[in-house]
């Protein structure tokens, strides 16, 4: 039968699962975008011309160093209170990388989890977390977020808390669909005739087979976390102001759009796409690479 | 594929080298399972009133047609129902043990363990993300508590007694690596692996060619030869019947219409239903013939007739039997038929398990 195999033309194997992993689609830039923002969140203030809090109103509204009016000392402009807009985009990756990705990944956890009982056990179980999961689904999320945040008031970590709160229904939606499909595939009876219990099943059978689309919707959502960071900072009740957030600072460019000082909302715009971007195709890779049927191809 | 199990396997059968108990190693009586609808409106009599015994190392051929209950007598036997069935009366006797009165907790140790099963598309049976060795070492990791080393290393040896060649390597790859057949024989492998007494196999070679199904039939039949199994062997197809079984059960509407030694039902089977199952397989050299056919349909088991549910199809059929649906008679030598043309000469099969006559 070995033998076989060879003559019909299968590269040969490697047995290690890290050469699997083949390198030559690695999703290079996305990985080094993201490896940046890291490195720049990490390092912000050794890498932060100005203090990103405080501005001086002689010089509000600057304009990048390349257009007139613009000047070297503010490489990227600055804002309404004189703020250097470099150093609050440097900050401000701090703060969305750690919201963007905690969030992200507590919605998942507490959605992945309900989403696989209530689609395993089903009955009553499944009835009262699909329940929950509706009525969830009908609160106006941003209203539910506000009020949230109202009661918990604004910080950082209470964003990260109430980000997650309003995003687990759709996990737990997603990944029940998945379970209803998957309990009946032959495998998992198998696993029930050979004796099983139903915490093992989930364990072994159910959640590393819904853990692919659980990643991709993460990379999915993260996009959507961020834009309601930036909502909720726009309300004022996300991120506390002299704080720097992308968000936080998108909304506040948004009035001045108007009269043509683009730094202002672009640049952190352009700052979200290129993260929630790099994240969608990393974890579109990561999606195919953790499939053992795909990792061949 | 005649030679025995190789001599280097470690798999030592324990079961059969001690003394065979006396009596069946399982014995269901007057077994029925019923689909109830939500409201409890309609009642699918799945399997109805199943009386049979098999011994250790003995197969059983279960035969009928798609909807006659045999599926759900295998899940019955594991009690692995949908939501919906319900063991609604019998019993059903394993080493002398009642499996309807065991607790959940209780048959999760029983299944995989005492009693394995091969279901319907071994195909589709293996976890397309583990290796093959995690899945073969599930059942011994989970039953007997190896740690995993152990685990694999009986994987290992049980891959070989099911040829799978260089299992070495074969342990670290995944389900999709392989062929169907191999796939399959990776599934009787899980199957064996705890020793079970008891092998369920639901229609095991449906998914498979020919050549390849001849094989595992083989393969099969050594395994249970070397282990001492019982088989369940669950099929529509006659042909294997004849192949692999030693009894055989006929199942129509949900009810055991015949059972009995193979060879004496081929030879003179007594229930019309079983004589029109093997008047239909084709036969060599009479091609010019049409194929027999059982004109009509299996009747809707939630709304049996009043009498014998074959007497609609039945073209031996009398008064009798469209009023009165027969009971489960035995004529002579271990056989039994509701039929009622089985009345004439001999007694019902309940007189006949009280005098001991097995």
């Amino acid at each position: 039968m070995a033998i076989q195999t060879e003559i019909i033309g299968l590269p040969p194997r490697s047995r290690s699962r890290l050469a699997a992993l083949r390198f030559g689609d690695f999703p290079l830039i996305p990985v080094l975008i993201l490896g940046c923002i890291a490195l720049v969140a990490i390092f912000a203030n050794l890498l932060a011309p100005h203090n990103p809090e405080i501005g001086s109103l002689a010089a509000r509204f600057k304009p990048p160093f390349w257009q007139t009016g613009g000047s070297t000392k503010y490489l990227l402009g600055t804002d309404q209170l004189g703020r250097d807009v470099l150093s609050r985009l440097i900050f401000g990756a701090r703060v969305s990388m750690i919201v963007g990705f905690t969030a992200v990944i507590f919605a998942g956890v507490i959605g992945t989890t309900l989403g696989i009982i209530s689609g395993y056990l089903g009955g009553w179980v499944d009835q009262v977390i699909m329940r929950l999961t509706d009525s969830w689904l009908a609160l106006p999320g941003l209203t539910f977020a506000i009020f949230l945040a109202a009661i918990v008031g604004p910080s950082m970590w209470n964003i990260v808390i109430i980000l997650a709160v309003t995003y687990w229904t759709r996990y737990a939606r997603v990944i029940r669909g998945e379970v209803l499909s998957l309990k009946e595939r032959e495998f998992v009876r198998l696993a029930i005739v050979a004796g099983c219990s139903k915490w093992t099943i989930m364990q072994r059978h159910i959640l590393p087979n819904v853990i692919n689309s659980a990643i991709v919707l993460g990379t999915l959502m993260l996009g959507v976390v961020i834009i309601t960071e930036a909502t909720l900072s726009f309300l004022g009740i996300g991120v506390p102001p002299p704080q720097a957030a992308w968000g936080l600072m998108l909304s506040d460019g948004k009035q001045s759009l108007m009269v043509g000082r683009w730094w202002l909302s672009v640049l952190p715009g352009c700052c979200i796409m290129l993260m929630v971007l790099s994240a969608n195709i990393l974890g579109d890779w990561l999606r195919v690479k953790l499939d053992p049927q795909l990792r061949q191809l | 594929m005649s030679s025995s199990i190789p001599s280097s396997v470690s798999y030592e059968p324990t079961g059969q080298r001690l003394p065979v108990k006396t009596g069946p190693l399982l014995e269901l009586e007057n077994l029925s399972t019923h689909y109830v609808s939500s409201g409890g409106t309609r009642v699918v009599r799945a399997v109805d009133q199943v009386s049979l015994r098999i011994n250790a190392g003995e197969t059983l051929g279960i035969v009928g047609e798609s909807g006659s209950g045999k599926s759900t007598l295998a899940l019955t036997i594991l009690r692995v129902l949908p939501p919906a069935a319900r063991i609604v009366e019998g019993r059903m006797l394993f080493d002398g043990e009642d499996l309807v009165q065991k607790s959940d907790a209780e048959m999760r140790h029983i299944r995989g363990k005492r009693i394995a099963m091969i279901l319907q598309d071994p195909m589709a049976s293996l976890n397309p993300l583990f290796t093959i060795g995690d899945q073969v070492a599930e059942p011994i990791r989970v039953h007997e508590g190896a740690g995993r080393a152990t685990a694999w290393q009986r994987a290992r040896d049980l891959l070989k007694s099911v040829r799978i060649p260089s299992p070495e390597t074969r342990v670290t790859q995944y389900p999709h690596e392989m062929s169907g057949g191999m796939r399959q024989r990776i599934v009787g492998a899980i199957g064996i692996s705890c020793e079970p007494r008891l092998l369920i196999a639901d229609e095991p070679t449906t998914s498979l060619d020919l050549t390849i199904q001849a094989q595992y039939l083989n393969l099969l039949r050594e395994l249970q030869r070397a282990h001492g199994l019982a088989l369940i062997f669950i099929t529509h197809n006659l042909g294997i019947v004849a192949k692999m079984c030693d009894q055989l059960a006929v199942m129509y509407a949900g009810r055991v219409v015949e059972s009995g030694p193979v060879s004496r039902i081929f030879n003179a089977p007594v229930h019309p239903y079983t004589e029109a199952l093997l008047n239909s397989i084709p036969r060599m050299g009479d091609s010019a013939q049409r194929l027999t056919a059982i004109e009509g349909q299996p009747p809707d088991l939630a709304a049996l007739p009043r009498g014998c549910a074959f007497a609609p199809r039945c073209d031996r059929v009398f008064d009798r039997c469209r009023v009165e649906a027969p009971p489960e008679f035995a004529p002579a030598g271990r056989r039994t038929a509701r039929c009622w043309l089985a009345a004439a000469d001999s007694t019902p099969s309940d007189m006949l398990v009280q005098s001991g006559t097995a």
